[in-house]
C-alpha cells in the first residue's frame, strides 16, 4: 500500500469521467446524423462504470474505471420526410435515439465529478507535501 | 523509540491517510452503479491501534535478524470499514452522496493538519531542547 495511492484513485475517477464526456460529446455531435436504415443510425452511447478491487489484500484501495460503452436501446425516430434525400423507398429517414437534454445534464454530472476528484487531488496533494515537510 | 516520542499521533496519522483514501475511492465511484459508500470508524481503529491488537497488525518490513529495527510501515484498517446508511438511496444501488463525502473529505483533511502539525510541534520542541534554545 503506498502513500500516494489516493492520488491513483482521483485520477481514476477523472479519467473515467473523461470517458463519460467523450461519449456524451460523440452522441450530441450525432444528434442529427440521419440514415436510411434502422441498421446504420448512429446510436446514443453510454459508459459503465466499475469499481477497481483490490480483493487480493483486503485493502481498501480502488478507483473506479469504465466496464463498457453502452448502446442506448431507445426507439429510433422514423420520419416520414419523401423529400429527404437519404429517404428509404417507403419516404421514411431514421434519427437517433440522442436525447439532447438528456445528454446535457449527464454532461454537467460528469463536469461536477470531474471538477470533486481535481479538489480532492488538491487537496490530497497538501496534505502530502505536508507530510514530506514534517520537521523543516 | 520514534513511537513513544510522537505517541498517539503516529497511529492518528496512518489512519487519518487511510480514511482519506477510502473517501477518495467514494467520491471516485459517485457514479458507479451498485457502489456502497464506506468509511473508517476511526475512534475503533485507533483504540485497535494504541492496543496493538490483532486486527491492526503492523505489516511492516521483514525481519532477518533478531536486532533488526521495527520498521513500522501501514497498518490495516480493512476490518474498521463500515458501509454507510445513505438517506436518499439512488436508483441504481449507489449509495454515495456526493455532499456528504465531501464534508467527510474535508473534516478528514482538518484533521489531517491537526495531527501534522501535533507531530511537527513535537519535532520542534525537541529540536529545540537538543539546541539548547
Amino acid at each position: 500500500m503506498s502513500m500516494f495511492n489516493v492520488l491513483d484513485i482521483s485520477a481514476s475517477g477523472m479519467h473515467a469521467q473523461t470517458v463519460r464526456l467523450n461519449t456524451i460529446a460523440s452522441n450530441i455531435a450525432n444528434a442529427d446524423s440521419i440514415s436510411s436504415n434502422a441498421e446504420d443510425t448512429y446510436r446514443s452511447k453510454q459508459p459503465v462504470f466499475q469499481t477497481i478491487l483490490d480483493n487480493s489484500r483486503g485493502e481498501p484501495r480502488g478507483g473506479v474505471r469504465v466496464k463498457e460503452i453502452v448502446e442506448s436501446q431507445a426507439p429510433l425516430q422514423m420520419e416520414f420526410n419523401p423529400n429527404h434525400p437519404m429517404a428509404n423507398g417507403d419516404g421514411y429517414i431514421f434519427r437517433p435515439n440522442v436525447n439532447a437534454v438528456e445528454e446535457m445534464a449527464n454532461m454537467m454530472s460528469a463536469s461536477r465529478t470531474y471538477e470533486t476528484n481535481i479538489e480532492v487531488l488538491n487537496t490530497s496533494k497538501q496534505l502530502l507535501l505536508k507530510t514530506i515537510q514534517l520537521g523543516k | 523509540m520514534a513511537e513513544s516520542i510522537f505517541g498517539i499521533h503516529e497511529s492518528a496519522l496512518k489512519i487519518r491517510t487511510q480514511r482519506g483514501e477510502v473517501l477518495a475511492n467514494n467520491l471516485a465511484n459517485a457514479d458507479t452503479p451498485n457502489f456502497k459508500a464506506q468509511d473508517i470508524d476511526f475512534r475503533k481503529a485507533l483504540q485497535a491501534a494504541q492496543g496493538d491488537s490483532d486486527d491492526l497488525k503492523m505489516s511492516g518490513m521483514a525481519k532477518t535478524n533478531s536486532r533488526h529495527l521495527d520498521g513500522g510501515g501501514f497498518s490495516s484498517t480493512s476490518s474498521f470499514l463500515m458501509y454507510r446508511q445513505p438517506t436518499q438511496p439512488s436508483l441504481d444501488g449507489n449509495t454515495v452522496e456526493t455532499h456528504v463525502e465531501k464534508a467527510k473529505f474535508m473534516e478528514n483533511g482538518l484533521q489531517h493538519t491537526a495531527t501534522l502539525e501535533f507531530i511537527n510541534g513535537k519535532i520542534t520542541g525537541l529540536r529545540g531542547a537538543i539546541r539548547g534554545e
